[in-house]
């Protein structure tokens, strides 16, 4: 096992100085992420412009992880349909999950993710933000839980 | 700069290391340092072969085979609960009750004695340091009866004050449960001043000793409570079972638990007898192979004597808190002047979680999160720490490996 993949310079990076960190308001959803395990919450929040994410933002505490791929998230998916976050969605949690998946060259920064499968105790932290925006899409507003 | 203290004469850790054969595991091809011990210790070679000799051997159910290998499994079963009897100084194995650990101990007790007693109004008392094992049944409880629970406050050393104990005491409190020793700060409770101001209210006391047993020694007769809870798999023993002791004239007149085989004389449709105690409180077959490795426990903690593991502890921790004070950035949460070995902390800039990825990279284990002690991470304002405690097994060289790997977490995180 190698902290060097864990901990890559692009994750530290988006952990020191986290992008689209805050809240937006008014927002046309939102949802709460929360992993009890290690006390991570995050709140989101999103405008949407017809199909499109227009804006989304996040804000709470977490490890380096959970911080960094909330941050990175919210930069890949500002300006991008359902579908196409649909799409990104899965092939983070392939590459989050799957030990052999290949690593979609479209991932971008993302791919940077992609050291945590060596990690599986972790992989519910770079997991959250995901199922956070998961939930805000589907304008649930209920709590979403990753244990 | 203060001096080491000095080793405990005659203490030799490396021939007690010896006895436990994981310590010689290797973690990401790194030497284990393990220490996380208050969450659950590792198991000398005489536990592991005295469960292993009774499956290979003695196996058959208890108390209920007239045949020569179920007298052997029900002899060993018995002389576990009288060497556990021993250990903790109860007036009889009447008053030994085997159980799954502390948690079903403290469930037993909140439903057995607490569920048909309490009323509405009634309160049940805690500290505001308690493992949620100690905190939930009583939730349970209450909402059953319409009792109230309240805890005791403490301050920011994680200190509870005898005399708000005094405070919180009234005419309505029926139940005293209270932690000996905090597993998330380390804390020492004054629990014998405890039990005297609570009798002296005429309410029955609950002590979870799981973070105490295993450090010091503990009489329940001259702590004079009314139930005391631990768990074997935290004093070198296996998982799944632990006791309840509990005073002899309240466990007489409290209805059993659960139901089944063991805990009944004679069962008929129309009415059932129930058992003597102990066994009036263990329905089922029991972890017959866990209370022989718990009796091993008992047996291997003193051939060293509790005392000695209790002053190797503490020098332990008095060295690890100098040498982690120097680590810049870190807080040690839980500055109580009275602690058992068990030290919680947190390293600015690096969310706990990712500390203990980094130490276990290094091989050293340590616990991060709650420690199933939420209150007392909402009370310092923190989602988690990490936290480092020993055992007898533990050395200097594995505080050393400790400090080395925060450093190296600080340096990942620069
Ligand atoms: C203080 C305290 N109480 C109760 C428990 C619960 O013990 P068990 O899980 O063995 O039932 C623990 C274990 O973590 C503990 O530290």
């Amino acid at each position: 096992m190698d902290l060097k993949d864990l901990y890559r310079e692009v994750i530290l990076d988006h952990n020191k100085s986290p992008r689209q960190f805050g809240r937006l308001d008014p927002s046309d959803s939102s949802a709460d992420g929360h992993n009890p395990l290690c006390g991570d919450r995050l709140h989101l929040t999103l405008r949407l412009d017809g199909d499109r994410v227009s804006d989304l933002k996040f804000e709470g505490k977490g490890c380096a992880i959970s911080v960094a791929s909330a941050s990175m998230m919210c930069e890949a998916v500002k300006g991008k349909s359902r579908e196409q976050v649909a799409h990104l969605f899965h092939e983070i949690h392939e590459v989050l999950t799957r030990h052999d998946a290949p690593v979609p060259e479209d991932l971008g920064k993302l791919a940077a993710l992609s050291g945590v499968r060596e990690f599986p105790v972790r992989v519910k932290c770079a997991s959250l933000a995901w199922h956070t925006l998961n939930a805000a899409l589907e304008r649930s507003d209920s709590t979403v839980q990753t244990e | 700069m203060s001096a080491s203290p000095k080793a405990i004469a005659g203490y030799d850790v490396e021939r007690v290391r010896r006895d436990f054969p994981i310590l010689t595991r290797l973690i990401h091809g790194k030497p284990l340092v393990f220490l996380d011990s208050a969450a659950s210790s590792q198991r000398p070679a005489s536990v592991i072969a005295a469960v292993d000799e009774y499956e290979t051997l003695h196996h058959a159910n208890v108390h209920r085979g007239v045949y020569q290998l179920s007298q052997e499994a029900t002899d060993l079963f018995e002389r576990a609960r009288e060497r556990v009897r021993g250990f903790v100084n109860a007036r009889s194995t009447r008053e030994v009750i085997f159980t799954r650990g502390t948690t079903e101990a403290i469930n037993l007790v909140a439903q057995s004695f607490g569920r048909p007693r309490l009323k509405a109004g009634d309160e049940i008392l805690l500290t505001h340091l308690e493992h949620h094992a100690n905190i939930v049944p009583w939730q349970l409880v209450a909402e059953q009866t319409g009792a109230v629970v309240k805890a005791v406050p403490m301050d920011r050393r994680g200190v509870v004050d005898v005399a708000d104990v005094a405070a919180y005491l009234n005419e309505r409190t029926r139940i005293v449960a209270c932690a000996q020793v905090s597993n998330a700060l380390g804390t020492v409770l004054p629990v014998r001043e405890i039990v005297k101001l609570a009798h002296a209210r005429g309410a029955v006391v609950l002590i979870d000793g799981a973070q105490a047993v295993p450090h010091q020694k503990v009489d329940f007769k001259a702590l004079d409570c009314d139930f005391y809870a631990f768990s074997a798999h935290k004093m070198y023993g296996p998982t799944g079972i632990g006791c309840l002791i509990g005073r002899e004239s309240l466990l007489e007149s409290m209805p059993p638990w659960q139901g089944g085989g063991d805990m009944i004389l004679t069962v008929s449709f129309a009415k059932t007898t129930f058992n003597t105690l102990p066994f009036k409180f263990e329905a089922g077959t029991p972890n017959i192979s866990g209370a022989v490795g718990m009796a091993a426990a008992v047996d291997y903690i003193e051939s060293i004597g509790i005392e000695h593991i209790h002053a190797h502890e503490q020098r332990l921790l008095a060295i690890a808190t100098e040498k982690m004070l120097k680590v810049p950035g870190l807080t040690i949460i839980g500055t109580a002047p009275d602690k058992a070995s068990v030290i919680s902390f947190t390293l600015d800039g690096v969310h706990p979680h990712d500390l203990g990825t980094i130490l276990d990279s290094e091989g050293v284990a340590v616990r991060t999160g709650h420690h199933c002690a939420m209150p007392v991470m909402e009370f310092f304002d923190i989602p988690a720490t990490a936290r480092a405690s020993f055992a007898c097994y533990s050395r200097e060289s594995d505080i050393d490996a400790l400090v080395a790997a925060l450093h190296k977490a600080r340096e990942v995180f620069s």
